[in-house]
């Protein structure tokens, strides 16, 4: 694992493996959108309105699947001072906030057909709604010093608090919500799903990933070459003098 | 250790004693807080006595997030944390006592303060006494996880702002299971099931704020 702190070795790999990646994210959107949105059936029920659900679950999905990252990577960070763990873990969680956003926006979008209503206090809402602010929370303490390693440390300490209190919030959600049971909500209980809407559903959340990878691997190299541009302005900045021991040796 | 613990202990306490008015500020905040809600919702007492247990969670919630910001504060900009740091006492322990000292003078004082609130907001007196027990068990989990920002935003841009936001989705279990209580006891039903949870909470939260709020003051003082 720490062969992959040396910025350099990490440029090679990513580079080998971004054509991959993005060539994956075109294609898997392409027959993606294509299956979901034309070919896949409409439900006997909610009529077209379903094929919201084609970006609606993949987006709840990758909600939970990048704070997992998330907290893998910060651990990582914290544990071995993993430089580049950090900057990863830092590079994902806006990506993460935009997921958990597009989630709840396409979900609020689907209640108001099939609810009647934008937004219903219903436990699978509120927590996606608390992970949501819960990723702002990381994102602001992360920008909040002048010391940017400062903000990477807080904020990798911030993401495994949250891990670890999820589970709680999440189960304290549903006794809440068990307690107060709105009147008017069916509860989505998925029935089942056929084949016809299962693969689409697949290949968009096969999409979502694959896209999920090549932004972060260009976020992570956007964001190391920055490092390597602020230290280089630094360097010039201090003159010669101090450039020249290392020329020396 | 125990010594040294309780030299800090008796410290911040002594300190809380000697400007009484920033525990009486919070203490204000809350009934003033909770005294708005009669404007905002209107004065029937029906409507009142159903939203009085959920007022005053939240308000105290929202006055303790007023509170977190100078647990490490004044210490971090007088060099008492440096000290603290160099201290042979574990800094876990030394964060625990930090946030049981912020406890005893805010949560405490809060809980007194709760049910004059709560009877002003029509509470049923029969629910008087499980408000009170929910909110001793649950305030001291406000303080541990409260304690873990303070030390997390240190020297932070904004950070009087930034505590609250990281803080309120963590609180929201607490919230949870304290309003259950009261809840549940008036509707005829049990509250043990909801203040065993608040207390595993707080058995949570204490290795939880150890461990991590001391992380956390050390990677600040870095």
């Amino acid at each position: 694992m720490q062969r992959f702190a040396n910025p350099l070795r990490f440029k090679r790999l990513s580079g080998a493996l971004l054509p991959w990646t993005s060539a994956a994210t075109v294609l898997l959107f392409a027959a993606g959108l294509w299956m979901a949105l034309a070919a896949s059936p409409a439900d006997y029920q909610q009529g077209e309105t379903v094929r919201i659900m084609y970006v609606h679950v993949p987006a709840a999905w990758m909600a939970m699947f990048v704070y997992a990252n998330l907290t893998i990577a910060s651990a990582v960070a914290l544990v071995w001072r993993h430089r580049l763990a950090e900057v990863a873990a830092r590079a994902m969680a806006p990506m993460g906030a935009c997921f958990t956003a597009l989630c709840l926006a396409t979900g609020s979008l689907w209640g108001k057909p099939m609810w009647g209503t934008w937004w219903v206090w219903d436990a699978r809402l509120t927590s996606v709604l608390l992970l949501f602010f819960i990723y702002l929370g990381y994102v602001a303490l992360a920008n909040a010093f002048e010391d940017e390693a400062r903000g990477n440390r807080a904020a990798s300490v911030l993401a495994v608090v949250g891990a670890i209190n999820l589970p709680v919030i999440k189960f304290s959600v549903d006794w809440w919500n068990t307690l107060h049971q709105p009147a008017s909500v069916s509860r989505l209980d998925a029935p089942a799903i056929h084949a016809d809407m299962l693969i689409p559903l697949l290949t968009m959340a096969a999409a979502f990933t694959a896209y999920f990878a090549t932004v972060l691997l260009w976020r992570i190299e956007a964001a190391l070459a920055a490092n390597r541009a602020a230290a280089r302005r630094m360097l010039a900045e201090a003159g010669p003098s101090a450039a020249a021991p290392r020329v020396r040796r | 250790m125990i010594a040294a613990l309780r030299a800090i202990l008796l410290r911040d306490l002594r300190l809380a004693w000697r400007s009484p008015q920033e525990s009486l500020t919070v203490v204000a905040f809350f009934a003033l807080a909770a005294i708005l809600f009669p404007f905002g919702v209107g004065p029937e007492p029906q409507l009142l006595a159903r939203i009085a247990t959920g007022v005053v969670w939240t308000m105290a919630v929202l006055a303790a997030l007023l509170s977190f910001e100078r647990l490490f504060q004044l210490d971090h900009e007088d060099g008492t944390l440096d000290l603290l740091l160099l201290a042979p006492a574990p800094l876990e322990a030394t964060v625990l006592a930090k946030c049981l000292a912020h406890w005893l003078t805010t949560g405490l004082p809060l809980i007194a303060a709760s049910p004059l609130a709560a009877i002003m907001l029509n509470l049923p007196p029969d629910g008087l006494a499980t408000l009170v027990l929910a909110l001793l068990l649950g305030t001291p989990s406000l303080s541990l996880v409260g304690g873990v920002f303070a030390a997390l935003t240190l020297g932070a841009r904004r950070g009087g702002v930034l505590l609250p936001l990281l803080a309120m989705p963590l609180f929201v279990p607490v919230v949870v299971f304290g309003v259950a209580a009261t809840e549940a006891h008036l509707a005829g039903l049990t509250a043990r099931p909801h203040l065993l949870l608040l207390a595993a909470i707080l058995a949570g939260a204490v290795p939880l704020a150890a461990i991590a709020g001391a992380a956390a003051l050390r990677q600040a003082a870095e």
